[in-house]
């Protein structure tokens, strides 16, 4: 699964995307490469959306008329189809949410923690996997602990007897960092987590995109991801719950449609996944990310990671012939994600990204919510290249050449 | 897209040579400020002279070359002036870089600071060349504040 190959139809892959074909200012064609903040949009999402705000719009589970039976059929369907792609023993465990810090949020607000337990995360988290741990701690009185990152960009295990220890109540991680990339063990984490009991959260956001997620396989309690990163639209998320686990917790929002009854003094739930969906959900949005899913897997999400890891070998290659770059995280192609963050000795983030930006290549500069992490390596920020299906090796050539404009423009180096 | 409009050369500069950097003592009152979209920071000092003028303005920042080149301007623009006049300083930059590239920046006033003009065309950049003039506004008030 780890070797890396070109996607053989990557010319037909990219015609897919309509936003490909831009030119941006100067007649600079598009090179997206920041495709781990958001991805493009398939033309079969954004029909499949259009066509059902154009043909079968109504309101769902309560609407008594035609359009409404094909309203909800469509976003049941769209259910039906994330389960599928997870693996899930059954589609009452997917929950839809606005996004994955949304569905993070869920489990943190509503997993029952009291003084003298503990919540274990890891420093290469996403803010979304670090603060609603915190306010959970926070209100709780549980205590908050995290595995460190290694050297190499490698989450550091040298302390997991101590972490994974009686007391430890949840283990929530990323499967694939957002900033340095790494793919962590989160299969093994998991079983060592079970055997003390602990529940393990996974934030599958920048896994969902690139690998196949079996909740099944990892053996996971909980794992969230976001839509608008798996070619799907934004404002949609899911969680994916064990049925026990979600069967325990309270409800998280209030509002219609996760009742069973209600009468003023008292009211009863309704059961999963409805319990965890209150008020109107993203209709259009849920059949945007069934369309995005039938797509992605329809090219299959291994050939997709083996895409990824020829594009990242390439670009590590890439980086490394370019003085004066470091990059941060693994530098193995088959063992990491696609995106990569390096430094530019001399220049500042904001300014390679401006540079980059003036011929018509985007990329991100910050700290891609991920602060702690770029504090562990000593940096405030970083550039951060991410690829994606539709990404072309001659575009990771771009970039490169890029930089060496931009160390030019800047004279360093 | 005209980068030589934002990198102008005084920006680069400043970028490269920045005036008045480092922490010093005295001062009244010390901010910090942060971008929180990007994370650039700045801690920043004020030391205001009996007389009512700015005795220093000392600072250390980590950002890009809009944001640093802009510490450095300012830093120009405000010691050694009476507060009222250097608040005023302030005024005019911030109209500029609020002014999506329409306005037109008075050089007598501004000086060094009129080369931000081009950044102001640059939405996701005005924050990096204000960083460091609002923690001078910020402190500058708290000194005041402060018992000479």
């Amino acid at each position: 699964m780890s070797a890396g190959a070109l996607l053989p139809d990557l010319e037909v892959i990219r015609k897919d995307f309509p936003i490909l074909e831009r030119t941006l200012e100067g007649g600079f064609p598009l090179v997206y490469l920041d495709s781990a903040n958001t991805s493009q949009k398939p033309q079969v999402v954004i029909d499949a959306m259009v066509d059902h705000l154009e043909r079968h719009n109504a309101n769902i589970a309560r609407a008594m008329h035609q359009l409404g039976a094909e309203s909800t059929e469509a976003f049941e369907g769209a259910r039906d189809k994330v389960a599928t792609f997870l693996n899930a023993p059954s589609r009452d465990e997917v929950i839809f949410t606005k996004n994955a810090s949304e569905a993070l949020n869920l489990v943190a607000r509503t997993f029952p923690l009291g003084p003298g337990d503990r919540v274990v995360i890891t420093e290469m988290e996403h803010h979304s996997n670090i603060v609603p741990w915190q306010l959970a701690c926070e209100r709780s009185g549980a205590s908050l602990d995290w595995f460190g990152i290694a050297e190499d960009g490698t989450l550091d295990l040298s302390r997991i007897d101590e972490l994974l220890s009686p007391g430890t109540k949840v283990v929530a991680l990323t499967w694939v960092s957002n900033m340095l990339g790494t793919i962590n063990p989160v299969a093994e984490i998991a079983r060592r987590a079970h055997e003390i009991g602990a529940v393990v959260v996974l934030d599958a956001s920048q896994a969902a995109p690139h690998l196949p997620v079996d909740v099944q396989a990892v053996d996971a309690d909980f794992v969230a991801f976001t839509g608008h990163k798996v070619t799907g639209p934004t404002g949609i998320g899911v969680l994916w719950g064990r049925t026990e686990l979600l069967n325990a917790l309270p409800p998280f929002l209030g509002g219609g449609e996760m009742i069973a009854t209600v009468s003023m003094e008292k009211s009863t739930w309704a059961p999963i996944p409805h319990k965890f969906e209150a008020g109107t959900p993203p209709i259009v949005e849920a059949v945007g990310l069934g369309a995005a899913i039938d797509y992605i897997s329809h090219v299959g999400l291994d050939a997709i990671h083996a895409h990824e890891v020829a594009i990242t070998a390439h670009l590590l290659d890439g980086l490394a012939s370019v003085s004066g770059v470091r990059v941060l995280g693994p530098l193995d192609a088959a063992h990491r994600g696609g995106a990569v963050s390096f430094e530019l000795a001399g220049v500042h983030p904001h300014d390679v990204a401006q540079l980059l930006d003036s011929r018509g290549i985007a990329v991100r500069a910050g700290h891609h919510c991920a602060k702690p992490a770029h504090k562990r390596f000593g940096v405030q920020s970083s550039t951060r290249a991410s690829s994606y299906l539709y990404t072309t090796p001659a575009e990771i050539d771009a970039l490169i050449d890029g930089l060496e404009y931009t160390k030019n423009y800047f004279k360093v180096g | 897209m005209d980068l030589d409009a934002l990198y102008q050369e005084i920006i680069l500069d400043h970028y490269r040579n920045p005036h008045h950097a480092g922490l010093r003592d005295p001062f009244e009152s010390e901010v910090h400020h942060v971008n929180p979209t990007c994370g650039d920071e700045v801690t920043l000092r004020v030391h205001l002279n009996e007389d009512g003028t700015v005795g220093d303005v000392s600072y250390d920042a980590e950002g890009c070359s809009i944001s640093q080149a802009s510490a450095s301007v300012m830093t120009d623009l405000v010691i050694g002036r009476p507060l009222s006049e250097a608040l005023d300083t302030h005024a005019a930059f911030l109209e500029l870089m609020q002014g999506k590239g329409q306005v037109e920046p008075d050089e007598d006033v501004l000086e060094d600071g009129i080369a931000f003009a081009g950044v102001a065309k640059f939405p996701a950049r005005v924050k990096c060349a204000l960083l460091s003039w609002m923690a001078f506004k910020d402190a500058a008030v708290q000194a005041q504040g402060e018992p000479a």
